[in-house]
């Protein structure tokens, strides 16, 4: 009997299984695609919106925030003046904006290189800790990571485990003693304090012992049969085969303290005249309830601009650099 | 004459190796001392100075060189930070929030980032390199300018209620980031369960937190913080997964594919567990990176969302610089080293359940 109910229904089955099986196969790539765009589209559409938006009046910006097409007239007055030029109002959301079209300002952009010059400073500070943290970390790590791959001596395997284990400690731990340490030796806000407390970090010279460790040693080790110097051959004939693991590098450390808030907010958190623009932007937004959006919007796209450019010349590096670093972790 | 010249060569040839090993050792040491010394400077003693002003009651202003400027007070600053009584900037309230904060993000955007990298490692899939860059493009930004960004969209007057309101006409607008409201406060409301219903909940306390709050889930303010953290990460954990399933041999695959197996059967039983070294790889970066959640916090919590945004980072920043009237620096580090602590051991137990090790070593 029950042999018998199995039999038919086999026959029956299996080809409506199979079809249906192909039938997802086939709109797999329909759904995928979908599921990219759609994703993509959350991606990039807070970007253009924050672009869009930098471009236009205060009013414009609450009132219209949608509208995403700029079109002449270019260089609106966000100010609205009699024939004596007398301010007599701010130019009202409606005649900036017309459905998805709105002529652009340059206003907010204005505003913040004109007050006081402080944007330029920002900008200029953060390039300096940026390109110092850069240079000190692709020297220092890379010194010690050869070291650890490399050089024998006693302590070796221990100074290696004590550096896995400062990956551990959060950073957040650190901010207060950091602070009184600085502030002990006079060197709270300023560029030499930066450069002293960053200067180095343990997963750089994990990511350098692990490229060295991942190369051939028989070169070095005729160098030094050669009879020449360790430094000179380090920085001869190691470091230039390094390239790959040094690129990686500097992308982490320019982009993470061109972007950094919580250490400059300790270490330089103090005078605005060293601030970076994370924190002059956090300046921008002042702490009261109004924002002005204006300014906001246009301070995150000029502390973003330099980081996108360098992103689209040097795309494949970053993204080996990370694809690297992981697989490595 | 000849076992002469032979001892002699050895004994030169030893001596010269001793030098050459000296030689290395004192390289070894030079080369890895200016990173060392910074590591140890920046990373190592200011963990032991945190530990010792944690147990001191010192309070940031007087100054260290004055006699009688703090005073050990042993384990106070942990005992009324962990066990005593509760206020709006407690231990305890920054804690929840943080945990619903890792809890609502570690999962999601690992998740997210491995199906986004299955998709985009297809081998039909046209234009991977723009996805690969859209997706990753959020990462390269500062945390302060998506917060500003994030700022922007989710205002009241902001882009994201436009949208909804256009999409839905009966849309009321909701103020994302000053809605202390629980989600799943929200969702029992819907179906009449509040706060009036559940006195039990209410009047019990887990942690000096009534049930009740526990259960209310992350407000909506901090959702819309987890909805940000979520949209900046995935692009990174999503190329660190895709870079992985690219190391996959295709063998792998083609030999899955003559035993019959179906697509799923080959992610489930294949895919899966060679990505588990990986999955340990971007589950600790997410749990390290959450647990410390910071910048957000500070640029997008207000006086009316404090109570249901503050992270532990954020509460040890607040203890020691916010209040200028009251600042408390032996608190601060108290809750410092407490957020070590946990932070450590949710690593050590993530290692156990995912088991990179293990996974490193099959």
């Amino acid at each position: 009997m029950a042999t018998a109910k199995v039999i038919p229904t086999v026959p029956t089955e299996a080809p409506v299984g199979s079809n249906s099986r192909a039938f997802i196969r086939r709109m797999l790539p329909f759904v995928g695609y979908a599921v990219l765009i759609f994703v993509a589209f959350l991606e990039i559409t807070p970007f253009a919106l924050t672009i869009a938006n930098s471009f236009k009046c205060d009013p414009a910006i609450t009132a219209f925030p949608g509208a995403f097409v700029p079109v002449p007239p270019f260089g609106v007055d966000c100010d609205v003046r009699d024939e004596n030029g007398t301010v007599l109002g701010r130019l009202p959301a409606s005649a900036q904006v017309d459905g998805a079209t709105f002529n652009p300002t340059s206003s907010g952009y204005n505003q913040i290189f004109s007050d006081g010059d402080q944007l330029p400073r920002w900008a200029f500070n953060t390039l300096i800790y940026a390109l110092g943290i850069t240079v000190l970390r692709i020297l220092f790590d890379s010194m010690a990571g050869y070291s650890l791959a490399r050089l024998k001596f006693p302590g070796n395997r221990f100074l290696f485990f004590i550096i896995l284990g400062i990956l551990m400690i959060p950073g957040v731990v650190l901010l207060i003693p950091r602070f009184i340490m600085l502030q002990q030796v006079g060197l709270i806000n300023t560029f030499g304090g930066y450069f002293l407390v960053l200067g180095a970090d343990a997963f750089g010279i994990l990511l350098m012992k692990q490229f060295f460790e991942s190369i051939p040693g028989e070169i070095e080790e005729a160098a030094q049969v050669d009879g020449a110097n360790r430094l000179i051959t380090f920085f001869r004939i190691v470091l230039p085969m390094a390239t790959p693991a040094l690129v990686a590098l500097a992308i982490f450390s320019f982009q993470g303290q061109w972007n950094n808030f919580m250490d400059a907010l300790i270490i330089v958190g103090g005078d605005q005249s060293m601030f970076n623009l994370s924190l002059g932007l956090n300046q921008l937004k002042g702490s009261g309830q109004d924002i002005q959006y204006d300014l906001v919007l246009a301070g995150s796209v000029i502390t973003t601009l330099p980081m996108a450019v360098i992103f689209f010349i040097f795309q494949r590096y970053f993204v080996e650099g990370v694809s690297y670093s992981g697989l490595k972790g | 004459m000849a076992a002469n010249t032979a001892s002699a060569r050895t004994v030169t040839a030893s001596s010269q190796r001793g030098y050459a090993k000296t030689q290395e050792a004192l390289s070894g040491y030079g080369f890895i001392l200016p990173a060392f010394a910074i590591l140890f400077l920046f990373m190592i003693v200011p963990l032991i100075v945190a530990g010792y002003f944690s147990l001191t009651d010192w309070n940031g202003v007087r100054p260290l060189n004055v006699a009688n400027a703090y005073e050990f007070i042993g384990l106070e600053n942990y005992q009324r930070l962990l066990v005593d009584g509760r206020r709006v900037d407690d231990f305890y309230n920054a804690l929840k929030n943080t945990v619903y904060y890792v809890i609502g993000v570690v999962p999601t955007q690992t998740a997210l980032a491995l199906v986004l990298a299955v998709i985009v490692n297809q081998k039909w899939l046209k234009g991977r390199g723009f996805f690969r860059t859209a997706f990753y493009f959020p990462s390269i930004t500062s945390s302060i300018v998506v917060s500003m960004i994030f700022l922007f969209l989710f205002s009241n007057t902001g882009p994201v209620n436009g949208a909804l309101r256009a999409i839905f006409p009966s849309y009321e607008s909701i103020s994302w980031l000053s809605d202390n409201n629980g989600l799943i406060h929200n969702f029992l409301g819907a179906f009449g369960v509040t706060r009036a219903s559940v006195p039990g909940l209410v009047g019990t306390e887990v942690f000096n937190i009534s049930l009740w709050e526990w259960i209310s889930g992350p407000s909506v303010a901090m959702f819309t913080i987890m909805m940000l953290a979520i949209w900046t990460t995935i692009g990174t954990m999503m190329v660190v997964y895709l870079a992985a399933l690219q190391n996959i041999p295709s063998q792998v695959y083609e030999a899955a594919a003559v035993d019959g197996a179906t697509q799923w059967q080959v992610f489930r039983s294949i895919t899966m567990p060679l990505l588990r070294p990986t999955t340990f790889f971007v589950v600790t970066l997410g749990l390290i990176g959450t647990f410390q959640v910071f910048d957000q916090i500070f640029i997008l919590n207000t006086d009316a969302t404090k109570q249901t945004v503050i992270s532990v980072a954020y509460l040890v920043y607040d203890l020691a610089f916010g209040a200028l009237s009251d600042p408390q620096m032996g608190r601060a580090t108290a809750a410092a080293i407490t957020l070590f602590v946990i932070i450590f051991v949710a690593t050590l137990l993530q290692r156990r359940f995912i088991g990179g090790d293990r996974a490193v070593d099959e």
